[in-house]
């Protein structure tokens, strides 16, 4: 890093380390406009909005390059407003211009480039082709003619969630940000967190919206409908209403949502509070009985999809336990609808979550009841603020309200499940008390806190000390499964979130999304509880008499039907399979082998081809047909392959010849066997 | 049928050859697509979980270079050189002239029997013999002019049926 | 296997003593030209005819004879094809032409059997009708310097003992046992070479920043994606002297303290991949490749990676992008390579011509390589003389010698005795020249101060009959094809622009369009990330500093002077040619051609698409635009 000064428009600035141009501009109270800079991603260098004119080099784009001692930067000349202006014209020219109904509008930011560069027209001509939109994604809409392929949402899917579903494909001005292969984003490996979304500078990325069916469910006269909220929503929608990240605005909220026309106002804190009891229990189980560990939590929808996607292996070591979301629909549709006297249809499940992959999760065919959804319907943050917005009510003035009981209370563990290491905290908290119940003293546990992407921590409790870790970022997350795998590192207990930051940079969030938003709605949360009376899930006696009058006590036969779920390998990609013959005859045996990376790493190609060179030789290669196909979603249990509709796992090497003799070649029906 | 099964052995084989290191993605797709005459997706899901890279980086490197396809290609590749020199000496006609000849509408590229393909190619750096085809970058035709190109093209068509009447024959 | 220096000495003796002892050698060129002739034809009749004899020659199969071949391209002449397959005599250096199987025993029977030479395959000036014998004798080539080329035609590039009989691989000797890096740096600084691949940085630069470059890891990577439509100059050096390139890395990597290189080659280039990758082989084969080479501490591995069509990868992030099997995306810079490179490694990346030039400068010294060429750009540079020219071909020109020699003296003017109006240099990076700068020095500043660049060394003359704006507008598509997408300004900006010259070149554009496309050229240039972006805008902005009036022409009257554009041309009939037979309104289209049977037709111009059907249908030459 370097030392010096450089000269800002006449002011000189110190250098102080900065990374680059872009940053010792801002400290001289300029901010140059970007597209593709973000501070938390690699420097892509593309947009071009941020060049300023240094003396001595010319036009040099600031986000890439360095400050040098010495060096005069001018950051407003004829020629980079010339090229400002000129690249925001060129942007719109290509861009879908439905600027008053695009969901984006306001917070748009090629608009709000455009009127602060002042671009009134456009003189070039229209995107020439319209592409289509994909809608499949139960979180996310992708709307690719308003792209301006900046690439920020490429490099947030590749470098902080390490999953590369975005990428740039063709060139030119043919270039787009598509899936592989331009696939629907419902059938890849898309875990619907939502940060391309929270990166996307345009309305090319977008949240799925579900208010309209809320706003029906809220006018239906015949159902009642309750509303939940995370943790994390609270310290965030009040930007949305000008204030600060992570300025309360609890009371406002419920108050909104009652004059909205929800019938109850519930709080997730209370599901949470009851999802780190059955959790804590179950880690305890773990320890006890010589369960497997170390112990993942599964609230995180995006990351439960992840690891039934990427490790089907450590499925076993996912807490079983339902996500307070899942818990709380649970509780709604099974318990609460009996006790008002309505069948569970009649009962409407809204859930306001900072989180797109909630959408998603409340879609999973497990979590029903009676064969209704046991969570209706998902709203984000910035969803129920359009809501609130749309009614014309004016928050800011709205005298706070509580929320309505008996499933309105929790605990200030249950607060801090909105950060990362809340879940592991809260799991602390609960622990060293069950464990030692005379021992009140110890409530905040700091080494789990804080936007870093992997935390380490150790806790002495009940005469042995657990290893935690706490990850945030999936890529974060698949770097310490590397590291446990490999034996380099061991843990009791792990938490992961897939968002930066935690639920509360989650990607239904307001924008901006960013890590100064972030920070401030981190410091919300702990702010509230410092405020909250209780700071252990069991002192939570609504959580605690819920449990026994409804379930018998905590982590029993009984909860476990009701708060606790199971997962199932799930394949990354859809497509055809790869034809490994084709059939001569009409009706040949059809076998899949399966080469999804899970059999691929256990050496199923081989055993496609010991199939190919078993057909050959017995001469019915006629009629067998052979394809490599993309997962059979048993990649739990070896190689999996699928004869026709049956499928067979567990196959070696070794049973690879039996099992062609006995389930393939028996069904192929060469003529001389008729 | 034992083709297809080929082309899956030799797949295999390349990749292993490349030892399924990411930076010879190009050269793995190079070689595949020799096999295939085209990149089928499900080998680009399959190449992709070989290397153990996003299915899309592969569909995006695949798409950027222009010496990939993601559809067949004819069995005869024709190349019309639209480098400076060619284009000077009258490549724009050729390439019209092959593309009436064989019906091909806007932005389409191989003909319905897939036999041929007609792509323009920016430079084969063969300027001394402008304007340049190429078949199956193998027979290089120079100096070409709107009425060589057809006769060539009509010699391949009469070449094709003769073989198709040996084979209907035997 | 060669272990010593003296391993080497013993080689080359050998070798040398080889060639000595071949009274005759026949070459017989195998360049994509002579191929597309039937050179291999040839090449097999001279074997069978030869070993039908017993006749004890070798024969050789030698990219292209005397580069270019199409420099024999005279006038009157339709150019190359009819002019190969070439066959060379050494030692004498007779060359025959459009040699054909058919003249194999013919040739064999005259001139190895009875010393004659087949006059009517030798080159016959056309101007004076007489006969040249040796091919260094056709007046073409009395003005140039061959330092890059100067191997190819003359060594077998599948040959690796022929390289090491004409000098090959002794400035590798020199350097590994006489030099050390910092000497080779040095001799590379003094002798002012730069890069030939486009914007001239210093070399010998370029190296010192790799040389002082912290990291024990480090790479050379050899440019070969020459990808300039109209250039060959580097596909030529890679075919017909692949180990002179090898050495230049071998050099660069001693040098900057590298250990492994890459030669990155177009895939258009099949040819040059196999003689590269044989070169390697053969290399590594005898030592002079791979550990401790020649016994000293300097060990040297080189990768051949195919380039799969883009353009965009002759830019050096985007080519290490695209080794590292990525897409071909360039990348801000700094870092520069020679900071963090290939793998994040600091490394050096020089174009083929460029590396042709370092063995030559290491044997013969800095102060040799100066007297060719001007201060500032002192040596040879390579260009690939094309279009409307006489002859068409490569030449290799001391730098600062005028444009007017290179197209007049050495191309032979204009073909078909059309008026020079224009030379597009550097390709889609470089600019148009005219009349005005016929007598500019070529050499890299003269070209920047006037708005173009040497680029690759694309030469392209442009005669009368073209028409400028459609020029711009051909380099425009085909920088909007090759353009990466990454940055706005390119991605979008060549898109506007080639919008906008197509407005123009079809009468729609206003005066506001052309100021327009003015702004955006600039504003591209200015904002572009890489050179590709920076310098597409070139061929538009020279010509409308020179050649303003004919965009103004396009733009106000609606007509296109040069009669190029086809939107502004409006199609007639001869009303005395038109025998009035019909089939020019039977086949038109929209119906626009009226008239009587065995009656002058004629043509609604409101009606006319100017699709050309009838021009195409008459029979009688009857249609005729203005």
């Amino acid at each position: 890093m370097s030392a010096g000064k450089v000269t800002v428009d006449g002011h000189v600035v110190e250098i102080n380390d900065a990374r680059n141009i872009l940053e010792v501009v801002r400290r001289a109270g300029i901010k140059l406009p970007t597209f593709c800079y973000h501070s938390e991603l690699s420097v892509y260098g593309a947009c071009r909005m941020c060049m300023v004119e240094v003396e001595g080099r010319g036009l040099v784009a600031s986000c890439s390059t360095p400050p040098a001692d010495g060096m005069v930067i001018h950051t407003s000349t004829p020629r980079t407003r010339r090229l400002r202006r000129m690249i925001i014209e060129l942007l719109l020219a290509n861009h879908d211009r439905e600027c008053t109904s695009c969901e984006r509008s306001g917070s748009c930011k090629l608009q709000q480039l455009a009127r602060q560069m002042g671009v009134t027209e456009v003189r070039f001509g229209q995107r020439d082709k319209k592409l289509p939109v994909d809608n499949t994604s139960p979180s996310l809409v992708k709307n690719p003619n308003k792209c301006i392929l900046c690439g920020d949402c490429v490099r947030m899917c590749k470098e902080v969630q390490g999953l590369g579903i975005w990428d740039f494909a063709f060139r030119g001005a043919k270039t787009q940000v598509t899936t592989a292969f331009g696939l629907p984003l419902a059938e890849v490996a898309c875990v619907n967190c939502g940060q391309c979304v929270a990166v996307c500078p345009t309305g090319a990325l977008t949240v799925k919206s579900e208010v309209d069916k809320v706003w029906e469910a809220i006018q239906d006269p015949g159902k009642v409908v309750v509303v939940q909220v995370a943790p994390a929503v609270r310290v965030a929608i009040g930007e949305e209403f000008g204030l600060l990240p992570g300025e309360k605005a609890t009371g406002q909220m419920v108050a909104a949502l009652k004059k909205l026309g929800f019938d109850r106002v519930f709080d997730t804190l209370f599901t949470a509070d009851m999802t780190t009891i059955e959790e804590a229990l179950e880690l305890l189980g773990r320890l006890q009985n010589g369960g497997r560990l170390p112990l993942f939590t599964s609230c995180c929808p995006a990351w439960v999809k992840y690891a039934e996607q990427f490790h089907a292996d450590l499925l076993e070591n996912l807490s079983t336990c339902r996500s307070p979301q899942q818990m709380f629909g649970s509780l709604v549709k099974k318990y609460y609808a009996r006790e008002i006297g309505k069948n569970p249809a009649e009962v409407v499940c809204v859930s306001v979550m900072p989180c797109t992959g909630k959408k998603f999760e409340a879609r999973r065919p497990e979590f029903t009841t009676g064969g209704v959804p046991d969570v209706d319907f998902v709203l984000t943050t910035v969803e129920l603020a359009q809501m609130i917005k749309e009614a014309g009510i004016v928050f800011n003035e709205l005298e706070p309200e509580v929320f309505d009981n008996p499933l309105g209370m929790g605990s200030g563990a249950a607060v801090i499940y909105g950060a990362s290491g809340g879940v592991m905290e809260s799991v602390v908290r609960f622990i060293s008390a069950h464990l030692s119940p005379g021992d009140v003293s110890r409530v905040d546990f700091y080494p789990v806190r804080g936007m870093q992407g992997i935390k380490e921590a150790e806790v002495e409790t009940g005469g042995q000390t657990l290893r935690l870790a706490v990850v945030n970022g999936l890529a974060n997350a698949e770097k310490l499964i590397n590291r446990i795998k490999s034996g380099e590192a061991f843990y009791h207990a792990v938490e992961v979130m897939a968002c930066p930051g935690g639920c509360l940079g989650g990607g239904g969030q307001p924008y901006p999304n960013n890590t100064a938003s972030r920070l401030g709605r981190m410091k919300g949360l702990y702010a509230l509880d410092r405020a909250e009376q209780l700071h252990r899930p069991q002192d939570n006696i609504f959580v605690t008499r819920a449990l026994e009058r409804w379930f018998g006590g905590p982590a029993n036969a009984n909860t476990h039907h009701s708060l606790h779920t199971r997962y199932y390998p799930r394949r990354r990609i859809s497509g055809k399979p790869v034809e490994v013959n084709g059939r001569r005859e009409e009706h040949p045996v059809e076998v899949s082998v399966c080469v999804g990376t899970n059999c691929y790493l256990k050496g199923s190609y081989d055993i496609l081809n010991k199939f190919m060179t078993l057909a050959r030789q017995m001469g019915i290669a006629d009629y067998v047909q052979l394809k490599g196909t993309f997962c059979l979603e048993h990649c739990d249990r070896g190689v999996s392959i699928k004869v026709n509709d049956e499928i067979i796992t567990n196959v070696t090497l070794d049973n690879a010849e039996e099992i062609f003799k006995t389930k393939i070649a028996i069904k192929a029906e060469p003529p001389w066997v008729v | 049928m034992e083709g297809t099964g080929r082309k899956f052995e030799k797949l295999q084989e390349i990749i292993a050859r490349h030892e399924g290191k990411v930076s010879h993605l190009i050269a793995i797709l190079q070689e595949v697509q020799q096999e295939y005459r085209y990149l089928p997706e499900e080998v680009l899901t399959y190449i992709a979980t070989a290397l153990n890279i996003p299915p899309a980086v592969v569909y995006g490197v695949a798409t950027f270079y222009a010496q990939f396809s993601l559809v067949p290609k004819g069995k005869y590749v024709i190349r019309v050189c639209d480098g400076t020199a060619c284009h000077v000496r009258g490549s724009e006609p050729i390439h019209f002239a092959l593309r009436k000849e064989l019906g091909l509408a806007e932005g389409q590229q191989t003909t319905g029997d897939l036999q041929f393909t007609v792509e323009t190619v920016s430079c084969l750096g063969a300027c001394g013999l402008a304007p340049v085809v190429t078949i199956n970058d193998q027979e290089v035709h120079g100096q070409m002019t709107p009425e060589d190109v057809l006769r060539v093209l009509r010699a391949i068509k009469a070449g094709e049926s003769q073989e198709e009447r040996r084979e209907a024959h035997a | 296997m060669l272990k010593s220096r003296q391993d080497l000495k013993a080689l080359t003796e050998r070798a040398r003593e080889a060639l000595k002892k071949e009274k005759l050698r026949i070459l017989i060129c195998a360049g994509t030209g002579c191929v597309a002739n039937g050179s291999l034809g040839v090449y097999e009749a001279f074997r069978e005819e030869l070993a039908k004899r017993s006749l004890p020659y070798k024969v050789e199969l030698v990219q292209e004879v005397e580069h270019p071949a199409t420099a024999l391209n005279i006038s009157g002449c339709h150019g190359f094809c009819q002019m190969g397959p070439l066959v060379r005599f050494e030692p004498q250096g007779v060359l025959y032409l459009k040699v054909k199987k058919e003249d194999v025993p013919e040739i064999i029977e005259e001139h190895i059997l009875h010393n004659r030479l087949v006059e009517r395959l030798l080159y016959h000036n056309p101007l004076t009708g007489q006969v040249v014998v040796r091919e260094d004798d056709i007046p073409f080539y009395q003005n140039q310097v061959r330092i890059a080329l100067e191997h190819c035609g003359r060594v077998n590039p599948e040959d690796i003992n022929d390289y090491v009989a004409h000098g090959g691989y002794q400035a590798l000797e020199k350097v590994l046992f006489e030099m050390t890096p910092d000497d080779i740096i040095k001799e590379v600084l003094d002798s002012g070479l730069r890069g030939r691949g486009g914007a001239g940085f210093p070399t010998g630069r370029k190296w010192a920043f790799a040389r002082s470059a912290a990291g024990d890891k480090k790479y050379v990577i050899c440019n070969g994606d020459e990808g300039d439509p109209g250039a060959f100059m580097d596909r030529s050096v890679m075919e017909g002297d692949p180990h002179r390139v090898l050495e230049g890395m071998m050099i660069a990597g001693y040098a900057i303290g590298a250990d492994e290189g890459y030669i990155y080659v177009r895939a258009e280039y099949p040819l040059a991949v196999k003689r590269l990758k044989k070169a390697v082989a053969d290399a590594e084969a005898i030592g002079l490749l791979g550990d401790r080479i020649l016994g000293s501490d300097f060990s040297f591995r080189i990768h051949i990676k195919e380039g799969a069509g883009a353009f965009v990868c002759g830019e050096e992030t985007a080519l290490i992008a695209s080794i590292e099997g990525q897409r071909g995306m360039p990348r801000p810079r700094p870092p520069f390579p020679a900071q963090s490179g290939l793998w994040g490694c600091p490394t050096i990346i020089n174009n083929v011509e460029t590396l042709a030039n370092v063995a030559p400068i290491i044997t013969r010294g800095a102060n040799w390589f100066k007297q060719y060429g001007t201060p500032a750009s002192p040596g040879t540079k390579t260009f690939a003389l094309a279009g409307q020219v006489a002859h068409t071909g490569l030449v290799e020109v001391p730098m600062g010698i005028t444009l007017r020699e290179v197209v007049f003296n050495i191309g032979g003017g204009l073909r078909d005795g059309k008026e020079f109006k224009a030379v597009q240099i550097g390709g889609p990076s470089g600019g148009c020249l005219t009349e005005e700068h016929l007598d500019l020095p070529l050499d890299f500043d003269s070209l920047q101060k006037v708005g173009a660049m040497i680029g690759s060394g694309g030469m392209v003359v442009i005669g009368q009959d073209s028409c400028m704006v459609e020029v711009a507008r051909f380099f425009m598509t085909f920088v909007q094809n090759e353009s990466c997408g990454k940055c706005v300004p390119c991605r979008e900006g060549t898109k506007r622009m080639l919008e906008l010259l197509n407005k123009i070149t079809t009468g729609k554009a206003t005066e506001e369009d052309l100021s327009l496309l003015e702004e955006l050229a600039l504003v591209v240039k200015d904002g572009a990330l890489c050179g590709l972006g920076k310098t597409a805008p070139n061929p538009v902005l020279t010509t409308l500093r020179y050649f303003r009036d004919e965009y103004e022409a396009h733009v106000r009257e609606k007509k296109c002077p040069a009669g190029v554009c086809k939107a502004l041309l409006s199609y007639f009939i001869d009303q005395e040619k038109c025998r009035g037979c019909g089939l020019c309104a039977k086949n038109c289209p929209v119906e626009a051609i009226s008239g009587e049977k065995k009656q002058p037709h004629t043509i609604d111009l409101v009606k006319c698409i100017k699709c050309g059907t009838c021009m195409e249908k008459c029979k009688f030459g009857a249609v005729y635009t203005a």
